[in-house]
């Protein structure tokens, strides 16, 4: 129940990789048959990845190591190409963290952005993006499906906003591809990024496709491959796989999301039935939410925990909690949408796959329930404090008792952050 | 299954799926409940204490596996002590006791830590007299 961190590569795309890793092995730069043979497979993949997009032609794709670096590569590379005409980017509150900490890392040098926020189920407002405007704005970033909401976003509005602008619209789409269907040109996208692990290609590999219009300069220096925008050896079979993956997902597409959309409103039902105070973050399942994920907080228990004994019990989930980060902070999207910390705390994200079944989630529902929420309620002082009536739920409010919030404030003597 | 990987070493798993002394005691002598402001845990600790000992200690937590392990294991070591030695429990005996934790989750080990001390204060609240021994036994060992 974790598909949004990997996808299994399907047999197709692994038979299709194997030959580029033992006999045809050529460095796609080399000008005999090895070579010849490597880039004729590195240009099939190229039209097929352009195919899911409807890009307009194979040479608007780069390929690179990852989403994050193609992320990398759209956020500075049109940033670089453009600090003579402006320093000035706009991004929303919920941009994945390769967007964000590479905005970071330009203010440091000088450029300016502006986060705009978003509503308390993710949405951005496109007017928003309209009004943040400056005529040194060079930029624009948004998401068309959020990596932890699972929201889908006005894009075509934004593309609106970008053409009658002139300002570069760059959408990360590392949640959305294969799983939405995407047309860049309708979109009006100028840039626009995505790696195959996410529907079942490989991972080592990422896509940048870059308008012929929008300026952009590599990030990484060497020698001249794709075109002069990103320069190292290719990592042709992951490539090769990535084409495949590309070619199946638009044709499968369809089918994927119908199948998962099931699931996804089968277990968001069945948990909402069997798990008492439980809330989704995110927009309803339905045309606004991406099929694949669920982002839930389980009142009065924390997400690591839960993570822990789903794992324990055969399920992969992911969280958002502040003990399962690194940093030790809730995800910056909970944070975002003004999600109460208590909520942030205790929560659990499950994404689907086309391989799950009914009984899989069935499976979910009752162990959730059962072995992982229960469990955890009977060793935490929260639920007790609830039952006795000394603190309120957040989700469905009784009027009796502080908040988590408060509680947390007066035993440890400092505000709960 | 043969190829289990866990994220946390097999102790603290253990004191984590398997936790000792989860619970609440209805007569507690001391309780302390403590938030740690790095992530948002919370941890409670109830003690019964007689002739100056803790006879018995139980442990609720909202938190991480290791918050749970840490205070699953700080109830374990501390029964049978002294108030005196109690107050003078450190994080790290729990921290070697679980066989380590990741850097990033010393913290919980420290909450237990406070949370065992704030469930001590507030037995010595509860009984002045107890408090005045101790500071008797302090100034004379001093």
């Amino acid at each position: 129940m974790d598909h949004q961190a990997a996808t299994p590569v399907s047999p197709e795309v692994f038979e299709a990789m194997r030959p580029f890793f033992t006999e045809h092995f050529g460095n796609v730069s080399s000008l005999h048959q090895y070579g010849l043979r490597a880039r004729d497979a590195v240009q099939r993949a190229r039209t097929q990845v352009a195919a899911l997009i409807n890009a307009e032609s194979p040479d608007d794709i780069i390929f690179t190591s990852d989403g994050t670096e193609s992320a990398n590569l759209a956020v500075k590379g049109v940033a670089y190409a453009n600090q003579r005409r402006g320093n000035h980017i706009i991004i929303s509150a919920i941009e994945h963290p390769a967007i964000i900490n590479s905005i970071e890392f330009l203010e440091k040098q000088g450029f300016v952005c502006t986060r705009v926020p978003v509503d308390s189920f993710g949405f951005i407002n496109p007017e928003d993006y309209r009004k943040a405007l400056t005529p040194k704005t060079i930029l624009m970033v948004a998401h068309l499906a959020n990596h932890d909401i699972g929201t889908l976003q006005p894009v075509k509005e934004l593309g609106k906003i970008s053409a009658e602008s002139g300002v570069p619209l760059y959408l990360d789409a590392e949640a959305a591809a294969g799983w939405l269907p995407i047309d860049v040109q309708a979109i009006g996208a100028s840039l626009l990024s995505f790696s195959p692990h996410r529907f079942y290609g490989p991972k080592g590999v990422g896509v940048l496709y870059r308008h012929k219009r929008a300026r952009l300069v590599s990030i990484i220096h060497g020698g001249v491959q794709e075109n002069g925008r990103r320069a190292g050896t290719e990592n042709v079979p992951a490539i090769v796989g990535g084409g495949v993956a590309s070619e199946i997902a638009l044709r499968q597409m369809p089918e994927w999301i119908a199948h998962t959309a099931k699931l996804q409103k089968r277990l968001y039902e069945g948990l909402m039935a069997k798990v008492p105070y439980l809330k989704l973050n995110g927009p309803e399942p339905g045309p606004r939410r991406i099929s694949t994920s669920l982002n839930l907080s389980t009142e009065f228990i924390e997400g690591e925990g839960q993570l822990l004994l789903c794992d324990m019990n055969g399920i992969a989930v992911a969280s958002g909690s502040s003990c399962v980060s690194k940093s030790l902070k809730i995800s910056h999207v909970l944070a975002a949408i003004g999600l109460d910390h208590a909520l942030a705390q205790g929560n659990i994200i499950m994404s689907l796959g086309k391989d799950n079944t009914g009984e899989d989630v069935d499976y979910v529902v009752e162990t959730f329930a059962e072995k992982v929420v229960a469990k955890l309620r009977t060793m935490s002082p929260m639920w007790d404090a609830f039952q006795r009536g000394e603190i309120d739920s957040v989700i469905a409010p009784r009027g009796i008792g502080r908040s988590f919030t408060e509680h947390a404030a007066a035993i440890s003597g400092k505000p709960a952050h | 299954m043969s190829d289990t990987y866990t994220l946390y070493n097999q102790t603290v798993m253990e004191h984590f799926l398997n936790p000792r002394n989860m619970g609440d005691l209805p007569d507690a002598d001391g309780v302390g409940e403590v938030g740690a402001a790095a992530c948002g845990d919370i941890m409670k600790i109830s003690l019964k204490i007689k002739d100056g000992k803790i006879e018995d200690a139980r442990f609720k937590t909202f938190g991480c596996g290791s918050a749970i392990a840490s205070s699953s294991m700080a109830t374990e070591l501390i029964k049978g002590r002294t108030i005196e030695e109690a107050l003078n429990f450190s994080n790290q005996e729990v921290v070697d006791a679980l066989g380590g934790l990741p850097p990033v989750k010393i913290h919980c080990s420290v909450l237990a830590e406070e949370a065992l001390k704030a469930a001590l204060e507030d037995y010595l609240k509860r009984h002045p007299e107890a408090a005045e021994k101790l500071k008797k036994q302090e100034a004379s060992a001093a």
